[in-house]
């Protein structure tokens, strides 16, 4: 029997770690049956965590779910006892099987099944097989740009460039020192996509960035990490070095002539970094400022070299594509848009986690079909897609399909994968602000447009849902954002007024509301909203009293209870203490 | 807690040593730096400009752009507060409510015992686990303000018992 649990960072966020110590302890102590203990990077059901897998002798899967310390001596227990059957309490409920068994998964073909930091469980699901191909078979640089030009890939970092273009200008860009690069900054507050790729199968990205390496002709390639990923980082150094010790990475790879290395650098926060241009200024190790394109980084990028940069996810794609061939990947998808994509699914659904489906598939499906809805059974409101450049999309265009130029048309993009759903309880207005604020503080300053205006567009929306809005504020904003978006020099600016757009284009009447009559119908802003007590629910418990900060809530034990509205800091303690649901919010 | 005067600049010889003639390596070192001594000094900061041929201002400008780095000491236990998208949604606001509340600190600031420090940081990856913070390390997930009261609670009880 093999057991294994799944270290992500969320599974070790969640307490897999104590699982699988208490299970190694346990072992390690007295074995009958043999049983193997391993770990696993995430498999995407992130509101399962702790997972613990357990493969039988006829190599059946058992997957037990939201694992404590004290399951796992269960576990034990069983697996000691060779007999399974008191550990179904444990078992995975048909419903969230649905969300892994709905999926396709392509780029994260691996994650959740090997172990990342063994490179023989990678070996064994035919890694390093492409790179393998290409150099054993005589592929060209041609051929394997071919290649990808067939599977149709298009960049899955946001702006959705197509893949093989850029091999291809990088390919023939005059010079011979060149660079391939992997944008791993993740900038997205919201998204795991490539967190959860490197994590969970580092040596994925690594044949990936070899075989663009090959196809641009790079010797050198560069990872850039954002610094709030250690696992990542330390997983990958371990693959970096496995990889090298094997001989597919450095000097003559394979025996060939072709010689790549490949190093890390981690980022130091900044969102703007995630942006191409900038990266390279990073890397180069100034401020990351952007440049002005053209020149492309094609042309002239790291220490103005030739150099190719494509997200992690794209890399992910590409030793699948060459080893079942561009048309296999072109046959998923939709006209424009080919393969699978990832979307980290978030907010206030059901099921969150990572989801890969084919393109194509509804955004309606991917929420409510594999991600099970909203939780406590709210209802939809909207979901937001790409972040700080991105848009919200809400119920009535739910049917949209995952394609790069249906998303376009709601207002809103595919972005990088961040999938935040949003229910009756979220203010937009508050929404639109905190995309403004994220992108106000991480404006590198560069242009005035971009630098002023999301101050200002900061300004309206403060006083907005303070209730301090004033009549033609809607149209300031979106005046402020055409503005931006015609004056700033790249894409950060450029997209910065995506998410108020979005929001004002679905949701004008929830602007109205904070602006004409101070009340925000979400009931989230703080000063437009009051506590009070529902006398008919609350059974006088106290525990609202005891954890109020400013003794605002008095009353007598198993008498109805009162908030006094003049010392309530509305901080919304007095809603998780209840439970009874009685403390209201209008 | 560190004086600034007491800083020992034989610390960051070995990095300086292996970075100083690779260029664009920065960022690396002021990483190493603050790794070393939970910020960057000014006398570490002057010390690797004259090292590496750098001007001071050109340090200090990478120091201030990113938002890794700290010109300050921090607590001895740096709270990560997560306020990137899911995490609002998911209520963080609340959170950072009850940690300003608890130990009468806000975001960018430390105690006065230098025990903890609070920093907003944009999305620690665990999303589906909203709302998030991280301790020296540790990921706490699915935080309400109660639960996050007990974590800093318990943090103060192994610190130092009764004055806690
Ligand atoms: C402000 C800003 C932030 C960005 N952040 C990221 C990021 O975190 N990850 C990423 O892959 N691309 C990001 N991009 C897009 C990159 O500039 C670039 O288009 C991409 O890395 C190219 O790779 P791809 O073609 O494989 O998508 C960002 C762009 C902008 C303007
Ligand atoms: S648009 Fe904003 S982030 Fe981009 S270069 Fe200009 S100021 Fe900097
Ligand atoms: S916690 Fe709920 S039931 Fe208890 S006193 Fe407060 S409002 Fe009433
Ligand atoms: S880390 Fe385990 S599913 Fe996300
Ligand atoms: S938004 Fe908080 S962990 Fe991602």
């Amino acid at each position: 029997m093999k057991l294994v649990v799944g270290e992500g960072s969320c599974g070790l966020a969640a307490g897999a770690g104590a699982v699988y110590d208490r299970l190694a302890a346990l072992l390690n102590e007295s074995n009958p049956t043999g049983a193997v203990l391993d770990i696993t990077g995430c498999n995407g059901m992130c509101f399962l965590e702790p997972i613990v897998d357990l493969y039988d002798d006829e190599g059946t899967l058992h997957r037990y779910v939201k694992v404590t310390e004290k399951d796992a001596d269960d576990i034990y227990a069983a697996v000691s006892a060779n007999d399974l059957s008191s550990l179904d309490r444990l078992g995975i409920t048909p419903d969230d099987a649905h969300f892994l068994e709905a999926q396709t998964r392509v780029a994260l073909r691996d994650c959740g099944i090997i172990n990342p930091e063994n490179i023989d469980d990678y070996i064994a699901r035919d890694g390093y097989k492409a790179i393998e191909k290409i150099l054993k078979t005589g592929m060209t640089q041609d051929d394997v740009i071919e290649q990808i030009d067939i599977s149709g890939l298009r960049g899955r970092g946001g702006a959705g460039f197509s893949t093989a273009f850029k091999w291809r200008a990088a390919k023939n860009s005059e010079g011979d020192e060149k660079y391939l690069i992997c944008n791993a900054d993740e900038g997205d507050p919201g998204a795991f996509m490539d967190r959860a790729v490197i994590e969970g199968d580092p040596h994925n990205l690594i044949e990936g960035m070899l075989i663009g390496a090959y196809a641009i002709g790079a010797s050198t390639a560069i990872v850039y990490v954002r610094a709030e990923y250690p696992l990542a980082i330390v997983r990958l150094e371990k693959a970096i070095k496995d990889a090298t010790a094997r001989g597919y990475l450095g000097d003559n790879i394979l025996g060939s002539d072709f010689s790549c290395v490949l190093r890390i650098k981690a980022g130091a926060g900044a969102f703007v970094c995630g942006e191409e241009t900038a990266l390279i200024e990073s890397l180069e190790g100034k401020r990351g400022m952007p440049r002005l394109k053209p020149p492309f980084p094609a042309q002239s990028g790291y220490w103005f070299k030739p150099s190719n940069i494509n997200n992690v996810e794209t890399y992910a794609n590409v030793p699948w594509i060459i080893n079942n061939g561009g048309a296999a990947f072109a046959a998923m998808g939709t006209e424009q848009s080919k393969g699978t994509k990832v979307f980290a699914l978030s907010g206030k659904i059901k099921r969150g986690g990572l989801v890969e489906i084919p393109m194509g598939t509804t955004l309606r499906d991917v929420i409510f079909d594999i991600g099970g809805g909203i939780r406590n059974d709210k209802e939809f409101k909207a979901v937001q897609l790409g972040g700080p450049s991105g848009g919200c999309v809400p119920k009535e265009k739910l049917d949209t399909v995952i394609d790069y130029a249906e998303l376009g048309k709601t207002g809103a993009i595919m972005g990088s994968g961040g999938m935040v759903v949003m229910d009756e309880s979220t203010c937009m207005v508050s929404m639109a602000k905190f995309f403004l604020d994220f992108t106000a503080k991480e404006s590198c300053g560069k242009c005035v447009h971009c630098r002023l205006g999301t101050k200002r567009m900061l300004e309206v929306l403060d006083r907005i849902v303070k209730g301090q809005g004033e009549e033609g504020d809607i149209e300031k904003l979106e005046e402020l954002c055409y503005a931006i978006k015609d004056g700033a020099l790249c894409g950060l600016g450029q997209t910065a007024p995506n998410p108020v757009l979005t929001t004002i284009r679905y949701f004008r009447d929830e602007f109205e509301a904070h602006i004409k009559e101070q009340r925000c119908p979400a009931g989230e802003c703080r000063d437009l909203i009051t506590y009070s007590i529902n006398k008919d629910k609350c059974v006088g418990c106290s525990a609202c009293a005891r954890q109020c900060p400013a003794n605002a809530i008095t009353g007598e034990l198993k008498s109805p209870f009162e908030i006094d509205a003049d010392l309530c800091v509305k901080c919304g303690n007095c809603i998780t203490a209840c439970r009874f649901g009685a403390v209201e919010v209008h | 807690m560190a004086e600034k005067t007491t800083v020992d600049l034989g610390l960051i010889a070995p990095v300086l040593e292996e970075y100083k003639d690779t260029p664009g390596s920065l960022i690396a070192i002021l990483q190493k730096t603050q790794a070393t001594y939970g910020y960057l000094p000014e006398e570490a900061i002057y010390h690797i400009a004259e090292v590496t041929g750098t001007a001071p201002a050109t340090i200090y400008g990478v120091a201030t752009f990113y938002a890794q780095f700290r010109l300050e000491p921090v607590g001895k236990h740096l709270i990560m507060l997560c306020q990137g998208t899911a995490c609002h949604v998911n209520g963080a606001e609340l959170i950072s409510a009850a940690i300003t509340d608890e130990l009468g600190i806000d975001d960018g600031e430390t105690t006065e015992d230098g025990l903890f420090s609070m920093e907003h940081v944009a999305c620690l990856g665990c999303c589906s686990l909203s709302p998030v913070m991280m301790i020296n390390g540790k990921t706490y997930s699915t935080l309400t303000p109660d639960k996050c009261r007990k974590v800093l609670r318990e943090i103060a009880k192994e610190e130092g018992g009764a004055d806690a």
